[in-house]
């Protein structure tokens, strides 16, 4: 058994460390924020140059070759300086799904720039009646005299406000679903901040001229296998975001000053700061389980453990994240202040992909975890 | 678990389950498997059949029968033997005073009681705990003083689990009245036959004897019954309860509930379709068996740990296992009760019934008593208020 990092992934995680240890601290994160874009291009430049942009893709397509287990590694730490850059948009979903499900020519024209950083992905397959199911959509493409043409609306696009190519999913004449990359020139955008600051937009496709991404009938499950890494790295994201909570929290308890003390020496906080760590442990234990089930080749064993860990890190999420404001107290409101920024991150990755209850009737729909 | 599991780890598992499924009785395993208790024949057998093929005490050091495992071995040989339904080696031998005797006994008491300890030729029982000494252990009261080669041993132990079978008792006893609470405990061991030992069992909620009070008047006990030091039990005490750091949580039999309930549910209908498949009841089960598996992963996280720096460090994330562990397996006794709803309601000693009556549901007999027992879990072994505090301790550093 081993469940440490290896040595190649804790070199990486120190690397990643050092760099945002340097340049996002809270007060650093607040300016981007607040600036026009919402997030630094010269940091992307820095994660390029890191390896980060092309961490999993192949060395033909400018990338380190590495396995999904070290995105894992990344996110952790992204989770635990709140990174606002378009990575998940771009490396996790757009990069990987054009890894996965793309032809060697799509691959070569796509992946070096994304590698490099000078092209941004999203992935488009939300829609307003959708909710979280891939299949349940009105997108359509549509092919005439050999060309494609995709139209409908999407919602929620991370990385939607900025992406030069978006990659959708949408229905064909056959009724199949399937995958398509459409230049962002093509498209109109409603872009906006998502609550945690992340870049969004809704994107609207009027016969918008397409491309099918490698092709549309083995679509689907490369969609699925990519949102189980997603999924995962997203449970390692949110670990290091309440990492930080429960530190944060334990600091101001011991320094906070009240009734000519700190207020650590209350047992009421006490226990329930115990019971953060309780929480955070418990979801650090699945979110570990994610990462080793990456490299599982079953895909059901995989898809369930991955799922699993996402019910019980949104569970711990949640109640780290409240209790983190509260025994902060009013402080804990204010947007100067970092804690309920990793609230709202946790917030909204736990409406990411798939909410809790959705996962638990997978879940228990497939015979639980528990069996003979 | 198998992902975490290297080949090497899985073929050992694999090992132990043929072990654990052909060399103990099945007469055994299928009554516990029915929520029954085992008998003190029941684990006596177990435990000597294991002794027989090395595997009563795998952890202890190997001149005294251990195998030098990894803690990884040591907690899947723990699952397995769970998981199939065998009565696990009396704990009160082989995880307490097993290893204090080995750690810190002088060779003539480890050959005195190792072996039979071992073998459960002799049966031991715990007395630490007194009517004023739960949480606050170190306050405990029964004295031992010194008359020539004899402790005469006075006061009370309660809560003593399976004294009513028990040979012998370990007990800590004040020898030093005027040292600090805990400088003047010293590790003593009583033959519950000398004179002067009385036992008085305590019922309890679920209907069942399982622990009891035992009394000391006047007992006089050899002083080479004494282990290691005198006045320093407080140490050894302290070492014993360390080494329940994983085991307590035993995962393994929180998830043979849960297989079990998950059976019986597949076999209660609820209008047209089972209760397993009903989606409020399903939820539940699933959200438990998400909390069980990642208390597993915590469990193999704490003894990775072990392999890499050693068992010495103590880790707040022990504390996480039994407080969440605990947690768990009454979470899952609690779900039994849910599956039989009004079949588990009446008290029965056993599941017989008259002629011409339908045979009693899986559960019938056990679900609630074992609910109202396992309140137990968050009690024992530092109660849940003691692990927050040593959580806290940990974190806030104070």
């Amino acid at each position: 058994m081993e469940l440490d990092l290896t040595d190649e992934q804790r070199m990486l995680a120190d690397a990643v460390k050092s760099l945002l240890d340097k340049r996002y601290d809270a007060n650093a994160r607040l300016a981007l924020l607040q600036s026009d874009e919402g997030w630094s291009r010269d940091l992307w430049k820095q994660y390029a140059e890191l390896g980060l942009l092309g961490l999993t893709f192949d060395e033909q397509y400018g990338g380190a070759g590495m396995g999904v287990g070290e995105l894992a590694v990344v996110m952790e730490q992204f989770g635990r300086a709140l990174v606002l850059e378009p990575f998940v948009a771009t490396v996790v979903l757009g990069g990987q799904l054009v890894a996965a499900a793309g032809t060697p020519e799509q691959k070569a024209a796509i992946l070096p720039g994304v590698a490099g950083g000078e092209r941004l992905l999203a992935f488009a397959a939300t829609e307003a009646n959708s909710r979280w199911s891939l299949t349940d959509l009105e997108t359509t493409a549509t092919q005439s005299s050999g060309s494609w043409t995709v139209s409908g609306e999407k919602i929620a696009v991370l990385g939607g406000d900025v992406a030069d190519t978006f990659i959708v999913t949408a229905r064909t004449g056959d009724g199949s679903i399937g995958l398509f990359l459409v230049s962002g020139d093509a498209v109109a955008r409603d872009a906006y901040k998502q609550q945690d600051g992340l870049g969004g937009a809704d994107v609207l496709f009027t016969d918008a001229a397409a491309e099918p991404l490698g092709s549309v009938a083995d679509a689907l499950g490369h969609v699925e296998s990519v949102l189980d890494v997603a999924t995962a790295v997203l449970c390692s994201e949110a670990v290091g975001a309440m990492d930080r909570m429960l530190w944060l929290t334990v600091d101001y308890l011991k320094t906070r000053q009240q009734f000519g003390q700190p207020i650590s020496v209350f047992q009421a906080l006490q226990f329930r700061a115990a019971d953060m760590f309780v929480s955070l442990e418990q979801a650090r234990s699945m979110a570990l389980m994610a990462r080793l089930a990456l490299a599982d080749d079953d895909i059901a064993g995989r898809r369930r453990a991955v799922q699993a860990a996402k019910i019980q890190v949104d569970g711990s999420s949640r109640h780290v994240g409240q209790e983190a404001i509260q025994l902060h107290g009013g402080i804990g409101m204010t947007m100067e202040y970092p804690v309920g920024h990793y609230v709202k991150r946790t917030a909204v990755i736990a409406k990411t992909f798939a909410d809790t209850d959705t996962l638990v009737e997978a879940v228990g729909a497939g015979g639980g975890l528990i069996g003979d | 678990m198998d992902i975490a599991l290297s080949k090497e780890e899985r073929a050992f598992a694999e090992r132990m389950r043929t072990f654990f499924t052909t060399e103990i009785p099945a007469d055994i395993r299928s009554r516990l498997a029915r929520g029954e208790h085992a008998t003190r024949e029941d684990i006596v057998t177990s435990q000597r059949i294991m002794n027989e093929h090395g595997l009563a005490v795998p952890h202890w050091p190997t001149e005294w029968g251990g195998q030098g495992w990894t803690p990884v071995q040591r907690h899947l040989h723990a699952e397995e033997m769970l998981l199939a339904h065998v009565p696990p080696p009396l704990a009160f031998n082989t995880q307490m005073v097993g290893p204090v005797i080995a750690t810190f006994g002088s060779q003539e008491i480890k050959e005195r009681f190792l072996p039979k300890t071992a073998n459960l030729d002799i049966w031991w029982c715990q007395g630490f705990s007194e009517p004023n000494a739960g949480s606050d252990l170190a306050s405990l009261k029964t004295t031992a003083v010194r008359e020539g080669d004899e402790y005469v041993v006075n006061g009370q132990k309660t809560w003593t689990t399976l004294g009513q079978w028990a040979d012998w008792i370990f007990c800590l006893v004040r020898t030093d009245p005027d040292a600090k609470k805990q400088r003047g405990i010293s590790f003593l061991l009583i033959d519950m036959a000398t004179p002067g030992v009385t036992v008085r069992p305590i019922q309890l909620i679920d209907g069942g004897h399982e622990v009891n009070e035992v009394f000391f008047e006047n007992v006089r006990v050899p002083a080479e019954n004494l282990v290691g030091q005198e006045n320093a039990g407080w140490d050894y005490a302290k070492f014993l309860l360390g080494n329940e750091r994983t085991g307590v949580v035993a995962v393994g039999q929180t998830k043979a509930r849960i297989k079990r309930i998950k059976r019986i549910a597949a076999e209660t209908k609820v209008g047209d379709r089972t209760l397993l498949d009903d989606p409020l009841f399903r939820a539940k089960l699933t959200r438990l068996e998400v909390e069980v598996t990642a208390i597993e992963m915590s469990v193999l996280r704490v003894l990775d740990a072990e392999g890499r720096t050693g068992s010495g460090k103590p880790d707040p994330v022990s504390s996480v296992l039994k407080l969440k562990g605990s947690e768990l397996q009454q979470e899952a006794t609690e779900l039994l009760v849910d599956v039989l709803g009004p079949a588990a309601l009446g008290y029965r000693e056993t599941a017989d019934v008259p002629d011409g009556f339908a045979e009693l549901r899986d559960g019938a007999v056990d679900a609630l008593p074992t609910y109202f027992n396992w309140r137990k879990a968050s009690i024992y072994s530092g109660s849940n208020e003691v692990q927050r505090t040593i959580i806290a301790k940990a974190i806030l550093k104070f």
